[in-house]
């Protein structure tokens, strides 16, 4: 198929910035890794990563890491992809440091910031020198300051006042042995992009990205669905709705949305017009307090 | 078709950027209610009489303690016209680094003046910057004008003072608006206080501000290789493409190119994407060229149209604006960062330093923290460079630390 191509649209704008950072981290870093967790930010990366090197492969492992709190429909995605790809996965396991003792579950079993930890040692032990994210600057007040290559010290830290200037589309990368940076390709992207692009590009997602009934019961004003790692307490009334999630992450800390949308046009129709953010609606861990991101990133966070 | 702005604003400490930003999402419904209840939570806290908006856009703890803006926060919204990327930069001297870091990418800056003090020195070191970064449009913002009685006088005074500024500093493309961000007088909305003012509110000027030919799309080709791709796959055993990004021009299949810094001429054999072969490639496109003949190229060369070449050299003449705690003194061994190449280099000579207040240049023993000086650099191995006012990105360079690997200065070449 032969195209001319005339006007760049946006999207196609936002989808060459981040082109153009995967291959500067693949030329640039000696061993990158990126962090897949099957939701539809790591999703839409890896399928940029695929644009990026084609018609080779994408010439890095994908890690994920594992807060064993996983949505089913999720890891089978996450797990058919990977062999559609022929890519690599390396999973670091939460469950691996609790036992071990390095870190401790909290009471009332949210795991999210568990996950830090495990990161890092899934950094140190890959020797990985450069780590995608799919964070986008959009979604939190912390994460609107990040840069699109953000310098980790040897324990993994950032330190958000004494950041790298970035100039131009000219990325620093220069670190020494032990510290590594953090590549936020999706950086200038909003929740909306993203559904456009995977509405444009018919990349496929995890069913519960969608309109689907669930038992579901209400806590803090949010929807949370019923499973292992999500139980009613006592006083709580599960009833069955129609929801869908907007993010996929640690079930126990995960919200579902009430929603009609079936198709990613649907999604896109309804993200331009709803008025939360898609962390205030659905993600308790950042609602523990105003600075909640910005402390969990220093520790080393994505 | 061209439907995204980014800008960048700018102004000293206290001008009101935080609360202008505030205003433009929320005015423009792009505030969820979410981080509106936020605001208003954090401000009822904090005692603050009013919602305050600077909150939306100041995000780290260190900031929302002392009420300024530190670091660059990158914003999104979007009206039916256009979607918006929006740098908000510090005003504080301390963190001019950062400004330049958001005016770096900007199609538009936003000088912000504070209708009571007129055109300040932080006005004069922002629009010295916006013409040395060749930021293509400046917005002109008037704000506060509801402290000064909403006074005709006061507003053409300062875009008076502003335009002798913008003619010796090179700004090209200037529009004034008076506004007043707190209550939101010519954010989003045209003022009914302002009856003398005829001319567009903030946002309807930044969704009709044109765009297009800022990008270079008109100029002769230049296309740094990233990455080659070889997948030395059973499919395609031979293929060798050079992945990269256009920096300017249109880059055609059949198109007589020069590989730099070797000089050696071939054609573009062919142009691909992961969704099929194009024709063309315009500038900002990420693709991969193949190329009519085995040659070797690798990452940090240039491809170049035969016809009209950038300069190869290894003496640079550049404006830097040194953004390192250590100062730049002639000598000193570092890295240059252009494009696609990374190479050893050394600063020959320091020519003079640039005073934002008078905008006299004058000779210095060395540039310090936000400094603005002339170097010479010398390079281990020479650089396809183009003048910067040509070339926002052939043009441009970084100079890091050789031994602790820092962004200490940013560069453009004469």
């Amino acid at each position: 198929m032969t195209t001319v191509a005339t006007g760049l649209s946006q999207l196609d704008l936002l989808e060459a910035e981040s082109i153009h950072v995967m291959r500067e981290v693949a030329a640039e870093f000696e061993r990158p890794a990126l962090l897949f967790s099957g939701g539809k930010d790591s999703i839409v990366m890896l399928h940029l990563a695929s644009k990026a090197f084609w018609p080779a492969r994408i010439p890095f492992p994908l890690v994920h890491v594992d807060t064993g709190h996983n949505f089913d429909e999720v890891l089978a995605f996450r797990d058919r992809r990977v062999a559609e790809l022929g890519a690599r996965l390396v999973v670091a396991r939460v469950q691996d440091d609790i036992d071990a003792g390095r870190v401790r579950e909290v009471p009332g079993g949210l795991r999210n910031p568990l996950q830090t930890t495990t990161l890092l040692r899934a950094i140190e032990e890959g020797r990985y020198d450069a780590v995608f994210g799919g964070a986008r600057r959009d979604e939190e007040k912390a994460r609107a300051k990040e840069r699109f290559f953000s310098f980790r010290d040897a324990f993994g830290q950032w330190d958000p006042k004494n950041q790298r200037p970035e100039l131009w589309n000219l990325y620093n990368g220069r670190h020494a042995r032990g510290e590594h940076i953090r590549v936020f390709p999706l950086s200038n992207w909003t929740e909306l992009d993203v559904w456009r692009y995977i509405a444009r590009e018919g990349i496929e997602v995890p069913a519960i990205y969608f309109a689907h009934e669930r038992e579901v019961f209400e806590r803090d004003g949010m929807l949370l669905g019923v499973t292992p790692h999500s139980l009613p307490r006592e006083g709580e009334t599960v009833s069955t709705r129609v929801v869908r999630y907007r993010t996929v992450g640690d079930a126990s800390c995960t919200g579902a949305v009430s929603s009609p949308a079936r198709t990613p046009a649907e999604v896109v129709e309804e993200v331009a017009v709803t008025r939360l953010t898609e962390r205030g609606a659905t993600r308790a861990d950042d609602r523990a307090s105003e600075a909640a991101m910005e402390d969990r990133k220093k520790e080393g966070y994505f | 078709m061209v439907d995204l702005l980014r800008f960048a604003t700018a102004g000293s400490v206290d001008d009101g950027k935080s609360t202008l930003i505030g205003r433009l999402l929320y005015d423009s419904k792009s505030v969820f209610q979410d981080q509106l209840e936020s605001v208003e939570r954090t401000s009822a806290d904090r005692g603050d009489d009013y919602t305050n908006l600077a909150l939306l856009t100041d995000g780290l703890r260190a900031e929302r303690e002392q009420g300024i803006t530190i670091d660059v926060a990158y914003r999104y919204f979007s009206t039916p016209v256009r979607s918006f990327i929006v740098a908000d930069t510090p005003g504080h001297v301390q963190y001019t680094r950062n400004m330049v870091t958001g005016a770096s990418t900007a199609d538009l800056a936003l000088v912000l003046v504070d209708a009571r003090k007129g055109v300040i020195e932080q006005t004069r070191r922002h629009a010295a910057l916006s013409g040395l970064l060749r930021v293509p449009h400046v917005v002109l913002a008037v704000n506060k004008m509801d402290l000064v009685g909403f006074d005709q006088s006061v507003f053409d005074a300062i875009v008076k003072d502003f335009a002798d500024l913008a003619d010796e500093v090179g700004l090209t493309d200037v529009t004034a608006i008076p506004m007043a961000a707190l209550p939101g007088d010519n954010v989003v909305h045209r003022s009914a206080a302002m009856p003398w003012y005829d001319g567009p509110a903030l946002l309807e000027h930044l969704e009709q501000v044109h765009v297009e030919r800022d990008h270079g799309e008109t100029r002769p080709a230049r296309f740094p290789v990233q990455y080659v791709i070889r997948p030395m796959s059973t499919e395609r055993p031979d293929y060798r493409g050079y992945a990269g990004t256009v920096a300017s021009g249109t880059l055609r299949v059949g198109d007589h190119v020069l590989v730099l810094p070797s000089g050696r001429r071939t054609t573009v054999a062919g142009i691909d994407t992961a969704d099929g072969e194009l024709q063309q490639a315009v500038a900002r496109q990420a693709v991969t060229v193949r190329l009519a003949h085995e040659l070797d190229v690798s990452r940090g060369d240039l491809l170049a149209a035969a016809d009209a070449p950038p300069q190869t050299l290894s003496v640079l003449e550049a404006t830097v604006c040194w953004m390192a705690d250590t100062p730049l003194r002639p000598g000193a061994p570092v890295l240059v960062k252009h494009t696609t190449r990374t190479v050893k280099a050394s600063v020959s000579a320091l020519h003079d330093r640039l005073d934002v207040t008078t905008l006299a240049r004058g000779p210095v023993d060395e540039l310090g923290l936000n400094d603005i000086g002339r170097v010479s650099l010398r390079t281990a191995s020479p650089l396809a460079v183009d003048p910067y006012a040509e070339d926002r990105t052939t043009g441009a360079f970084l100079i890091v630390d050789a031994v602790t690997g820092t962004t200490l200065g940013a560069g453009m070449i004469d």
